[in-house]
C-alpha cells in the first residue's frame, strides 16, 4: 500500500490531520514529521529523513505533502540524501491532498495512479 | 591568496562570533517579514560548527565538509538548506585543491547554484542571493582585495530593504516587505565580511 507522509512546522498540525485522515481510512500507513528538534514551531531535516526513510520502507511507495517554504527544502533535500525514487514530494494542498491519497491508497491504488488523480483534482 | 585550512577554520569561528553578537538583530529583522527565527536558527547551528572545528582536516573541503552536515541538521528554517548546500557545493568544488583566488570564486559559484536550485529563485527577490551573487562578481575578477569583497557585500545588503520579497517567507507580505533588510542577505553580509577580514589578514 502506497504510505503518505505529512511535513509540517506544527506538530500540532500533522497530528490533528493524521487523526482527521485515519478517522476515515484506518489502514493506511500514515509517517509525520511536524514542528523543529523540541516540537517547537519549524522543521528540522533530521526528523524530516528519518521520517522520509520510514515512509519509504515499503514496497509501494510513498506520497509527501508539506505546508510551507522550507518543509519542502528540507523535504527534498532528505528525498536526495536518502535517495529512494518511490517516495515523492508533491505540491498539492496538505489536507485536501492528503485526504484523497489516503482514500486511493486504501482502496489499493499505485502511486502513479494517485498521482494522476492528485494532478487532475488540483492541478 | 592563499586560504589554508587554518585560515577557513578562522573564518567560520569569527562567523559564528558575529552571528552569536547579532544573533537578536537578525531575529528582529525577520520578525518584521518573517518569523523571527533567523538569529536563532543561525546563532545556534554555527555554534554546533564552531565547536566541531577542533579535530584535524587534511583539506578545506573537508572543514567545508563537515561544516554543511551540521548546518544542514542543527540550523533549521529555510536557513539550514540554503547555507547547507552552499557549504555542500563548495566542499565539493574544492575537493583535492589549494583553495587560491580562482579556486575560491569556482567555490562561490557552484554554492550560488546550490542555493537557487534549492530555493528555486534567482536574484532580485530579496533573499541571501542577492549578496551572493555581486560577491561572486568581485570574486571574478582579477584583483579583487578584501576591502572590495567587504564593501560589495555590505552594499548587496543594503540593497535589500528596497526591494520585494517573492520568495520564502517574506513574499507572503508583498509590498509591505519593502523598507526592511533581508535576514538571510544580512547573516551573508557577515559571512563574507569576516572572510574579507580573513583575506585581510594575509590569508
Ligand atoms: N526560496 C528561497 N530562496 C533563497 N533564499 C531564501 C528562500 N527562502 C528563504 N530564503 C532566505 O532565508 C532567509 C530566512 O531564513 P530562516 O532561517 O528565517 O527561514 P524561515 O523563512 O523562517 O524558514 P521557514 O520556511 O521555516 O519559515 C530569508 O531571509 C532569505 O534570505
Ligand atoms: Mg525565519
Amino acid at each position: 500500500m502506497v504510505g503518505i507522509l505529512l511535513v509540517s512546522h506544527s506538530a500540532k498540525l500533522v497530528e490533528g490531520l493524521d487523526e482527521l485522515l485515519k478517522q476515515v481510512v484506518g489502514d493506511v500507513s500514515i509517517v509525520t514529521a511536524g514542528g523543529d528538534e523540541d516540537g517547537n514551531i519549524g522543521t528540522h531535516f533530521d526528523k524530516i529523513q528519518a521520517a522520509v526513510e520510514e515512509a519509504g520502507s515499503g514496497d509501494d511507495g510513498a506520497l509527501v505533502f508539506y505546508d510551507l517554504g522550507s518543509a519542502k527544502m528540507n523535504a527534498e533535500m532528505a528525498i536526495e540524501v536518502v535517495e529512494s525514487e518511490d517516495v515523492r514530494l508533491v505540491s498539492y494542498p496538505i489536507v485536501e491532498g492528503s485526504y484523497l491519497a489516503a482514500v486511493e491508497a486504501s482502496i489499493g491504488k499505485s502511486l502513479d495512479d494517485i498521482l494522476a488523480s492528485l494532478e487532475k483534482e488540483f492541478g | 591568496m592563499q586560504l589554508t585550512v587554518e585560515d577557513t577554520i578562522q573564518w567560520l569561528k569569527q562567523f559564528n562570533d558575529r552571528l552569536s553578537e547579532q544573533k537578536d538583530y537578525l531575529s528582529q529583522l525577520d520578525r518584521a517579514i518573517g518569523d523571527g527565527d533567523h538569529g536563532i536558527n543561525m546563532a545556534r547551528g554555527f555554534q554546533q560548527v564552531a565547536e566541531g572545528l577542533d579535530g584535524d582536516f587534511d583539506e578545506v573541503s573537508d572543514v567545508l565538509k563537515k561544516t554543511a552536515t551540521t548546518v544542514m541538521s542543527k540550523v533549521g528554517g529555510a536557513s539550514g538548506p540554503l547555507y547547507g548546500t552552499a557549504f555542500l557545493k563548495m566542499s565539493m568544488e574544492c575537493k583535492g585543491k589549494d583553495v587560491d583566488a580562482a579556486v575560491l570564486a569556482d567555490m562561490v559559484e557552484a554554492a550560488l547554484g546550490g542555493i537557487k536550485q534549492r530555493g528555486k529563485s534567482e536574484e532580485g527577490e530579496k533573499t541571501m542571493i542577492d549578496v551572493w551573487a555581486p560577491v561572486l562578481g568581485t570574486l571574478q575578477e582579477e584583483d579583487f582585495d578584501a576591502e572590495r569583497l567587504k564593501q560589495t557585500a555590505e552594499e548587496a545588503m543594503q540593497k535589500t530593504e528596497d526591494m520585494t520579497a517573492t520568495k520564502g517567507r517574506a513574499s507572503y507580505f508583498k509590498e509591505k516587505s519593502q523598507g526592511h533588510l533581508d535576514p538571510g542577505a544580512v547573516s551573508s553580509y557577515y559571512l563574507f565580511a569576516e572572510l574579507a577580514d580573513v583575506i585581510g589578514k594575509g590569508a
